[in-house]
């Protein structure tokens, strides 16, 4: 290893030892708790040009095993054990030390590229604020605006920015979401480091976005050589890009493997469970064997005609259009995915049906009403039938009342029930939904996140509705979480039979759950049908594209879609 | 797999009297800030019990200038009878001091309490309907705000009681022009919550539900709203008793002969200084300003224990650097088990 640290000849031979070495690592953090264990004891290794994923749940410790590679973690947390880049041991290194390894022997690509740079100042020089901050020292040549500026749009087009000379001059807010990754990538590339960390870099991002993004980081690790630590809770994502895969579950390191070995034959229960519990596109659909639409004998509950919802612009702009043009109906015991992603109208439709948001054209009848000019005191009686489950199950609960008071509510507006009654009708649904009649005493935040989506299952269905809305449901859950959620939401489907408009990004959720499936895309309707046709054989380029881009959690069978789909990502 | 067993092992809650606002910050509290905190508790309570106690602390009326010896003697050094000597009407500095505390307890209570209830109210529909209605109210909030607050007090003393007068007209006059001041106060904050608690996903699952507006007010948004007061509380309570002190020091301040003042007894003392009197001024001026650090203290204190990135904390068992102070882990856990149940 070199002792000449600082010039950037010496970038290229590191060589033959790992880039990064993690030894026997704990992390714990003061909190009023007392002490928490984040990270207990990790070792692992990372090769030069070698993609490892560390995948784990929510506090499993993956993102502070992250945070650690560049010494960023709180004043609140004490580390001990090794991590070793280049020689050097960022536990233990001074300040300034740590500061020269940043960047320039390290480098990391955040979960929210929106927030990761800086909205008042160009692309362009928060690329070249790093390049600029270590120059001078140790001996390097100080580098001159013109230069760091030449840089940081040899960096931009590394990324694939189209026309990097004229857009080093944007401000963040005029790319787009999966633009402003690629920048944060390109700024993280811009000193060439060995190793970059990869904290959820395609979580916020759309599906089609993060299949860009990873062709991205594939193509770095390919043509640079540069070493990706992948922290991601997504298997699809793992399957599509790592060559390693370190499975974390509760601050320990589960199981290691090849990619390819762990996907195939998992050692460990735990990761058993959670490969079994990651969705799959094509498996398990709701649709499978069905050749026509079902429930089409039944009433039709909801539907749209030619809706149209628009937003008020600002003083001089248009308004927006969320929604453009819908047509669906959906009709009683019928469950409906709307897929689409983040923009395409898909929650505001739903919140149009239970009366959140106003229709502003066309024609929605929910209930036969119509919602066009909706009144409150009308369509209160209405709203009976109606139930509504929302993504944040933890923002959706009172704080201060407890989970019972919470269900039971609806029953309380609407039927005036007796105490007695009331705290039997919630025992009988929190029975329903797996619960414990207990927790009818709960406060919200005593409960975890699938147990309070559960509660708000049963508060949505505790008045014996027609129609659910669930929008999003299981997108803040753990996937492991997610599976119990979604089997309960399709057994107690079929068993109060209501109809449900399942809103979700996700596919392969959608598919689970869903007979009949409708994509959205820029607020139209592109494409409607029975799941399995849809996912399988669509027809609308854009759900082709959409179809393409979601990773399968099969190592092989991805790089077999992929291949198969370049075409059509490509275009 | 989930950590569901984990999360229901942890959430026991406490007794009803360790979630009390003070005594839950008290048990989470480490170093200085439990130092300044009980500081505060302590003068604060110091003047609460001689309020409540002022007929069997105070050897003589506020109004007193004689007894069976015959008149006081006026301008008389501490020591002897009047502990704190007399002042030039004759009166005993050390009861004055004492009654004064009364005075100033009632003129807290029913200024902070009015101008609760009204500011909150305000808050709560303002924030909710808003519109044209909240407009208006914001508009008269920022005018009252735009005053010098003892301005406004010396208006409105004026308005309510031409000035001066009897004990409680007194105190009524002096709690309504410090609650005029301070009903700008609550209704922002509450305002400002509300607006926040609005469009929060659990206010829209009830209109989802079809709660009516009045319900949404009530049982979803006050609670949640007002989870600050305690702390504007504390502070607006010393800012009160400024109010009340300076009204009284200009005048219009509540007459000797109806309730003692320290305000009041400050503005005569003026004139005592001087020819050496020193023991006039002194002692009125103390107490209030151990009154006020006194609530300030604990005002300041619950501020920053309320935040977890200002609350000082136990640090972790093995470590070297970090903030706070060390200490036993078991006091830790009590630490938190107070803040899982007073969140």
């Amino acid at each position: 290893m070199s002792t000449n640290i600082g010039s950037v000849s010496d970038q290229h031979a590191r060589g033959a030892g790992p880039v990064l070495d993690i030894d026997h690592l704990r992390v714990t953090f003061a909190t009023d708790a007392g002490d928490v264990y984040a990270v207990k004891d990790v070792s692992l290794e990372v090769n030069p040009g070698e993609v490892v994923a560390i995948v784990g749940e929510s506090g499993s410790g993956k993102t502070v095993t992250a945070k650690t590679i560049l010494g960023l973690l709180p004043e609140t947390a004490i580390s001990s054990g090794a991590v070793l880049i280049n020689g050097n041991n960022v536990i233990s290194v001074s300040a300034s030390k740590l500061r020269e390894i940043r960047g320039r022997d390290v480098a990391m690509v955040f979960q929210e590229p929106s927030t990761a740079l800086n909205p008042v100042f160009t692309v362009g020089w928060q690329i070249a604020e790093g390049i600029r901050a270590h120059a001078g020292h140790g001996g390097a040549a100080r580098v001159s605006a013109k230069e760091a500026k030449a840089r940081a749009i040899d960096a931009l087009r590394k990324v694939g920015i189209p026309d990097p000379e004229t857009r080093v001059n944007y401000y963040p807010h005029q790319f787009s979401g999966g633009q402003k990754q690629r920048v944060v990538i390109a700024a993280a590339l811009a000193l060439n480091p060995g190793l970059i960390v990869a904290d959820e870099p395609t979580t916020a991002l759309d599906v089609t976005v993060q299949a860009e993004i990873l062709e991205l980081l594939r193509e770095l690790r390919d043509q640079y050589g540069t070493s990706i630590v992948l922290i991601t809770h997504n298997m699809g994502v793992v399957a599509d890009l790592a060559d390693r895969v370190v499975v974390m579950y509760q601050g320990d390191v589960v199981e290691e493997a090849s990619a390819r070995v762990l996907f195939a034959e998992p050692k460990q229960d735990y990761t058993k469970k959670l490969l079994a519990a990651v969705p799959h596109l094509g498996r398990n659909s709701a649709s499978e064997g069905m050749t026509e639409r079902a429930h089409q004998g039944g009433k039709v509950l909801v539907e749209a005609k030619n809706l149209t919802i628009e937003y008020p612009g600002r003083l001089g702009s248009p308004a927006f259009k969320a929604v453009d043009g819908v047509n669906f109906t959906l009709s009683e015991g019928e469950v409906f995915g709307l897929v689409g992603e983040s923009g395409s109208g898909k929650t505001t439709i739903g919140r149009a049906i239970a009366g959140l948001n106003r229709t502003t054209g066309g024609s929605l009848k929910v209930l036969d009403y119509e919602m066009l000019n909706l009144k409150e005191r009308t369509f209160k009686p209405l709203r009976k039938q109606i139930g509504f489950v929302f993504q944040d199950p933890a923002a959706s609960f009172n704080p201060q009342l407890t989970i019972g008071d919470c269900i039971a509510e609806p029953l309380i507006i609407h039927t005036k029930p007796t105490p007695a009654q009331a705290r039997q009708r919630t025992r009988e649904l929190l029975e329903s939904v797996q619960l414990p009649a207990a927790y009818a005493d709960r406060y919200p935040h005593e409960l975890s996140g699938g147990q309070r989506q559960r509660a708000s299952l049963a508060r949505a269905l505790i008045l014996n509705p027609k129609l659910l809305i669930a929008d999003e449901p299981t997108s803040a859950l753990d996937v492991s979480v997610q599976a119990k959620v979604l089997e309960l939401f399709k057994e107690i489907q079929a068993e109060f039979g209501f109809a449900c408009l399942f809103i979700s990004h996700d596919l392969a959720v959608v598919d689970i759950l869903s007979h009949w499936v409708g994509v959205l895309y820029k607020g139209k309707m592109v494409e409607q049908g029975l799941g399995n046709q849809v996912m399988g054989h669509p027809q609308h380029d854009y759900t082709k594209k959409l179809i393409a881009s979601l990773p399968v959690p099969d190592p092989d069978e991805q790089a077999r879609r992929r291949e198969a789909f370049r075409a059509v990502l490509g275009a | 797999m989930s950590i569901e067993p984990t999360i229901a092992a942890e959430s026991r809650r406490d007794p009803w009297y360790r979630r009390l606002p003070v005594v839950s910050h008290f048990n989470k509290s480490v170093g200085l800030q439990r130092g300044m905190l009980v500081t505060g508790l302590i003068l604060t309570s110091l003047f609460l019990l001689t309020a409540i106690f002022a007929p069997l602390i105070a050897p003589f009326g506020f109004s007193q200038i004689s007894d069976a010896d015959g008149s006081f003697t006026a301008q008389q050094a501490p020591g002897g009878k009047h502990l704190l000597g007399t002042t030039v009407g004759g009166y005993d500095v050390f009861s004055r001091v004492v009654w004064g505390a009364q005075t100033a307890v009632m003129v807290i209570i029913v200024a902070v309490i009015m101008s609760i209830f009204i500011g909150v109210i305000l808050g709560l529909v303002s924030g909710y309907i808003g519109g044209w209605l909240d407009r208006i109210l914001v508009v008269i909030a920022d005018a009252v705000y735009a005053f010098p607050s003892l301005l406004v007090a010396i208006v409105m003393a004026i308005v309510i009681s031409g000035g001066r007068s009897s004990l409680w007209g007194g105190i009524l006059a002096a709690a309504i022009s410090i609650t005029v001041v301070f009903i700008p106060q609550y209704f922002r904050v509450i305002r400002a919550e509300t607006i926040r608690l609005k469009a929060e996903p659990f206010v829209e699952s009830a209109k989802v539900v079809g709660a009516s507006n009045i319900r949404i007010m009530t049982r979803h948004i006050y609670k949640n709203a007002t989870r600050t007061l305690p702390l504007i509380f504390t502070l607006n309570a010393s800012e009160a008793i400024l109010t009340l002190a300076g009204l009284g020091f200009l005048g219009f301040g509540i007459e000797p002969t109806s309730a003692a003042e320290w305000g009041f007894d400050l503005n005569k003392a003026l004139a005592d200084t001087t020819s050496g009197i020193w023991w006039t001024g002194v002692f009125p001026g103390l107490a209030i300003v151990l009154t006020v650090v006194g609530l300030t203290l604990v005002g300041e204190s619950i501020n920053d224990l309320n935040d977890p990135r200002l609350r000082g904390r136990k640090k972790a068992a093995s470590g070297k650097s970090g903030p706070g102070t060390a200490g036993s882990s078991s006091a830790a856990q009590a630490a938190h088990s107070a803040e899982v149940s007073s969140s």
